[in-house]
């Protein structure tokens, strides 16, 4: 790998967001107003809002991500500058970290509108400290990243890539806690909750929500989104392929 | 019209310049149950432009893509400049244009050929000074100066595909492999790419593997490599082809072999 190609990667993947303001406005306005929807939806049970605020300031990065990056990375794939750039001198890992550095960069973005929203405008009431949430929402961007990634090898089109979102995505969103606590569920689907990340994304946003200090719990929940992350990437850069057929 | 800057370093001439740019011995690739190229063996000799010409379908993508080291399930001997086909050290010497345009349709043009320029030569200072020489320098090689900062999406198919061959020229590659490079283009413009090409075979000592189902570029070739099912009909000058088939042109030389080997 190399530092000046990585960063030539991630800065080429901002130039093209560049030229598209609309798709950037998207990806950064829709978190804000889901969640003044929300405020305003349960504006009779505040403590509500709260809990499904957090959890969401997880989960909105990682879907923009998802589906941003899997996109992304298909065109790449379909228009054939994949090819190219792996015909030239570039290391698979010089793609995906300039992949996953831009993407990053716009998920810190993003995170910090939606999180400064809720915080401080919509009253959102967390006990610890927001740069946690932070913390957590940047990790769950770059496992969004992976995620988009690895399912792009899968998808013949854009048309497959978008559906691959309600297939991946959407499972995770309904066991993650978000609806009901995850160890009041049926114990087998809480079994599956356990494996799968998204859990651990809104189980480390509630130990922000609830406590005043790191707790470990909420290291160890960090740490599994950041673990996961790595090997999905990992996983994905497997299906960079020098020699097709 | 087309402006040939000379190459910022001249090329090292070495021993190895007498051994052919590509040598295939008994070379076979398989694309899921079909045999696309069959036990081929041929060369093509430096410095000099060979055309590989054959109908749609026939394989000669897939002997291109073998040459640049993206093909899977390729077998038997493919040496590419002393070095077999795929080798990391070959990806800087060689420049590879796709069928298709392979550029961002998001980026302006240069910014799709800084893009590349910093993939092939990365670095700051004398680095980014050289690259930006380079990177202008291919833009006037295919005529686009004057679209530099259009988006390479609003251009049209031609100017697209130039785009793309302006990648491949960046950083003055041994090795030219291009993809039916003037498919889709008016003769004017096919007329100067020819140009193009010569002037970069002459002042460059490039050597250039062009493919092309167009027939009549093939008078434009100093060899050609004819091809038919996956398998080479003739490997030759265009005037030995000629003469040894008694044919006009080398569209009725390619009829004429065709016809001869379905006899057989």
């Amino acid at each position: 790998m190399n530092l000046h190609r990585t960063l030539a990667t991630a800065a080429r993947v901002l130039r093209q967001l560049r030229h598209d303001p609309r798709s950037i406005a998207l990806m950064i306005l829709v978190p804000c107003v889901m969640l003044l929807l929300l405020r305003y939806v349960f504006d009779g049970s505040p403590q509500t809002f709260d809990s499904i605020g957090a959890s969401l300031l997880g989960i909105f990065p990682l879907i923009t991500m998802f589906l941003v990056t899997s996109i992304a990375t298909l065109r790449e794939r379909t228009s054939g500058t994949l090819e190219r750039l792996l015909a030239m001198p570039l290391a698979k890992g010089d793609l995906i970290a300039g992949y996953a550095l831009a993407f990053g960069a716009l998920a810190v973005v993003q995170s910090v509108l939606a999180t400064g929203l809720a915080v401080w405008a919509l009253g959102l009431d967390v006990t610890g400290s927001a740069w946690l949430l932070l913390l957590v929402a940047l990790l769950d961007a770059l496992l969004g990243t992976a995620l988009g990634l690895f399912v792009s090898a899968f998808a013949a089109s854009e048309f497959q890539a978008v559906q691959f979102m309600p297939a991946v995505i959407f499972p995770q969103l309904v066991l993650c806690g978000l609806f009901t606590p995850r160890d009041k569920m049926q114990p087998v689907l809480e079994a599956i909750s356990n494996v799968l990340p998204m859990s651990y994304a809104v189980d480390g946003m509630n130990e922000v929500l609830r406590h005043p200090d790191v707790t470990g719990d909420f290291v160890r929940d960090a740490a599994i989104v950041a673990a996961c992350a790595v090997l999905v990437l990992a996983l994905g850069a497997a299906t960079l392929r020098r020699r097709t057929a | 019209m087309m402006n040939i800057a000379s190459p910022p370093q001249t090329q090292a001439a070495s021993a190895a310049t007498t051994t052919p740019a590509i040598r295939a011995e008994s070379l076979t690739v398989e694309r899921g149950p079909r045999t696309v190229l069959r036990g081929l063996t041929f060369a093509v000799p430096r410095g000099q432009i060979t055309g590989l010409l054959g109908p749609s379908g026939c394989g000669k993508s897939t002997l291109m893509r073998s040459v640049v080291g993206t093909q899977a399930k390729v077998t038997g001997t493919l040496d590419v400049l002393d070095h077999p086909a795929g080798t990391p050290a070959l990806r800087s010497r060689i420049g590879y244009v796709t069928q298709d345009p392979s550029v961002y349709d998001d980026l302006t043009v240069r910014q799709n050929l800084e893009y590349f320029a910093a993939v092939l030569a990365p670095g700051r200072g004398t680095a980014a000074a050289r690259r930006h020489e380079d990177v202008t320098r291919a833009i006037a090689d295919v005529d686009l100066t004057a679209h530099a900062d259009a988006l390479a999406g609003n251009l049209s198919g031609g100017q697209r595909s130039r785009v793309s061959l302006a990648v491949a020229l960046l950083g003055t590659p041994e090795l030219l492999v291009l993809d039916e490079p003037t498919v889709g283009l008016d003769p004017v413009l096919r007329r100067d790419l020819w140009n193009l090409f010569h002037a970069i075979a002459a002042d460059r000592g490039t050597t250039i593997l062009v493919s092309s189902h167009v027939m009549d570029e093939a008078e434009r070739c100093h060899r050609l490599l004819l091809m038919r099912e996956g398998e080479i009909l003739a490997d030759d000058t265009p005037d030995a082809l000629r003469t040894r088939t008694a044919s006009e042109t080398v569209e009725a030389a390619f009829l004429h072999l065709v016809d001869e080997a379905n006899a057989r």
